[in-house]
């Protein structure tokens, strides 16, 4: 519990943080940045996880340790996309994902 | 726990001994040799495959989070053997091009290890095992697709997946998070007794719905297939649409029919309107591929959406149908990949208009097209026509007659695309017809294996009395 902070509050934040995660990976133009907005997503979720824990359910620790994986789930997927986006660099010389692109829909 | 209990995880024990033998093998086989590592990696993956085979016990091993009973078996015995044909297809193509960058033994690993996450996912008893599974059986087949490493198209099939993949898992997440603030738990029969239908449940329920949706590529999620299959390489491209994701679909199924099953008035409707618009947006957009492999995805995403006549049901005879389509639809479908990988290894060329005069050329191959697309299309003498039978019979079952009827039109739509490869091979004379080759010895036995399937799953009825049978235990 943080005193004087109700669960709605650190919710609303989360929520928010989520949908600004959202909104980059649609409108952002360039890889690394859409990455950035995957983790923004990712991350409102570990602290919902653990607030809903706290607040919620005190007595088992499931959520916090829900959240100990995500985190460590999303390192190698992190690892794994940068890794990816180097040798599309290699090739292309630009990480825009206009210059990278050439199947489209 | 007792040490005994760990052999109750067999199949995953056999897969995991698989990966460290090959791992330790690419140590000690000198770079001369390692060739040989093909054929030792398809070997010991055989093995495994038998050793499913045996009865195993039901379980509940680490307090619940891993369980597993005799559909779960049978499920992962079908996986097994969807990955045997898929490796006997691509054997030569690693052989060919990857085993001299010494990049050979890599792909197993990846392959197997991504297996290895499907089965956790397929036995998982609670959310977290479910998501470790899911991401252990998403992240090697990013790292498969971008294998090519000197191929831009591969590299951007890689990064479109595993972006895509990281967005709709982290989407499931803040999910199962509202999921896990209503329940109280994240283990499913704790979820089940608390689960009700209020606002938070339900929008929790869409969004972790939204991840699993996107495995499948079900319609609003189905952007990155065409893309990925086209630039992957074709035995990864084959591995998504099958293995990937019959395993999604069989783990979607469990936790519909099980935990969700109270909130089934919700989730019928959205069934119901995913269905049509995947079967509709996957048909009208195969019309006008000219690209045997993005041909194949909007393929795969149509047969996706007839699958989900089965799930709406929420019945034993909707699971027995399901699984019974998955078994059929993994066969076919290799068949069609494999014709598409002969053909491209040996060639290079994977556009329909290079297919015109195959049959003269190549008129075993074409034959054997020709089966896996009429299977596909639901043409009656050929196993497909009987999974889709059962689907619509059970659909029809529950009253969904309106359903079954515009799935009955999609089908229609279907067999147009199809014949026009099937047109192209056999009537067409094309101006500049692929030659005359001769497969190798290990694509050969992977595609007759597809074709035995092709021909004896629909006419062989004992399997699916004896799917009917295990069908019942999923209450």
């Amino acid at each position: 519990m943080i005193p004087g902070v109700s669960i709605t509050e650190i919710l609303t934040l989360t929520s928010i943080l989520f949908f600004i995660g959202v909104y980059g990976f649609i409108t952002r133009k360039n890889l690394i940045s859409i990455l950035i907005s995957v983790e923004l997503i990712l991350n409102a979720s570990v602290v919902n996880f653990v607030i809903i824990n706290k607040y919620l359910f005190p007595d088992v620790l499931e959520g916090v340790i829900y959240s100990i994986f995500i985190i460590a789930v999303a390192a190698a997927e992190t690892a794994l996309a940068v890794a990816i986006i180097i040798n599309l660099y290699r090739q292309t010389g630009s990480v825009e994902v206009k210059d990278t692109q050439v199947m489209k829909y | 726990m007792e040490l005994n209990s760990f052999l109750l995880m067999r199949h995953e024990l056999s897969l995991l001994a698989v990966i460290l033998i090959l791992l330790i093998a690419e140590i000690f086989i000198s770079p001369g040799r390692k060739k040989h590592i093909v054929s030792i990696a398809i070997v010991l993956f055989g093995l495994h495959s038998i050793s499913g085979f045996f009865p195993l016990a039901d379980s509940e091993l680490f307090g619940g989070m891993f369980r597993s009973n005799e559909l779960i078996h049978f499920f992962k015995n079908v996986l097994n053997l969807g990955v045997l044909i898929l490796l006997l297809q691509s054997a030569d193509w690693i052989k060919e091009k990857m085993t001299d960058k010494e990049r050979g033994t890599e792909f197993f690993i990846l392959l197997f290890a991504s297996l290895f996450g499907m089965y956790f996912m397929i036995s998982a008893g609670d959310f977290l095992m479910f998501y470790i599974g899911l991401e252990l059986s998403t992240l090697p087949i990013a790292a498969l697709a971008a294998f090519e490493v000197m191929k831009r198209k591969s590299s951007e099939a890689g990064i479109k997946l595993i972006l895509s993949a990281a967005m709709a898992s982290g989407v499931s997440l803040f999910g199962i998070s509202m999921l896990y603030a209503t329940a109280g738990s994240i283990y499913f029969d704790e979820i089940l007794l608390n689960i009700s239908a209020s606002h938070l449940t339900l929008l929790g329920f869409l969004l972790f719905f939204a991840g699993l949706a996107f495995k499948i590529s079900l319609v609003p999620f189905h952007f990155w297939t065409a893309d990925v299959y086209e630039g992957a390489p074709i035995s990864i491209a084959s591995y998504l649409s099958v293995i990937s994701k019959g395993a999604a679909v069989f783990i979607l199924m469990i936790l519909l029919f099980t935990v969700l099953k109270p909130l089934m008035h919700i989730w019928e409707n959205l069934i119901y309107v995913l269905a049509l618009a995947t079967m509709f947006t996957g048909n009208l957009f195969a019309l006008r591929q000219e690209n045997m492999k993005r041909f194949l995805a909007f393929s795969s995403i149509a047969q996706a959406g007839f699958i989900l006549l089965g799930l709406i049901t929420g019945t034993q005879l909707g699971t027995a149908t399901v699984v019974y389509f998955v078994t059929i639809y993994i066969s076919s479908n290799l068949a069609a990949f494999g014709v598409v990988q002969a053909i491209s290894s040996q060639t290079g060329r994977e556009n329909m208009k290079d297919y015109e005069g195959l049959y003269r050329t190549n008129p075993k191959l074409s034959l054997v097209m020709m089966l896996a697309l009429f299977s596909l299309a639901g043409i009656p003498p050929v196993a497909g026509f009987f999974g889709k039978f059962f689907l619509f019979t059970a659909a029809a079952s529950q009253g969904y007659y309106l359903l079954v009827f515009l799935a009955v039109v999609n089908v229609t739509i279907s067999l147009y695309y199809y014949l026009l490869v099937i047109r192209a091979m056999f009537l067409r004379r094309g101006d500049d017809p692929i030659p005359f080759f001769k497969n190798k010895v290990y694509m050969r036995i992977g595609i007759v294996l597809t074709v035995i399937g092709i021909l004896v799953l629909g006419l062989y009825s004992p399997l699916y009395d004896y799917i009917y049978e295990l069908s019942g235990i999923l209450k």
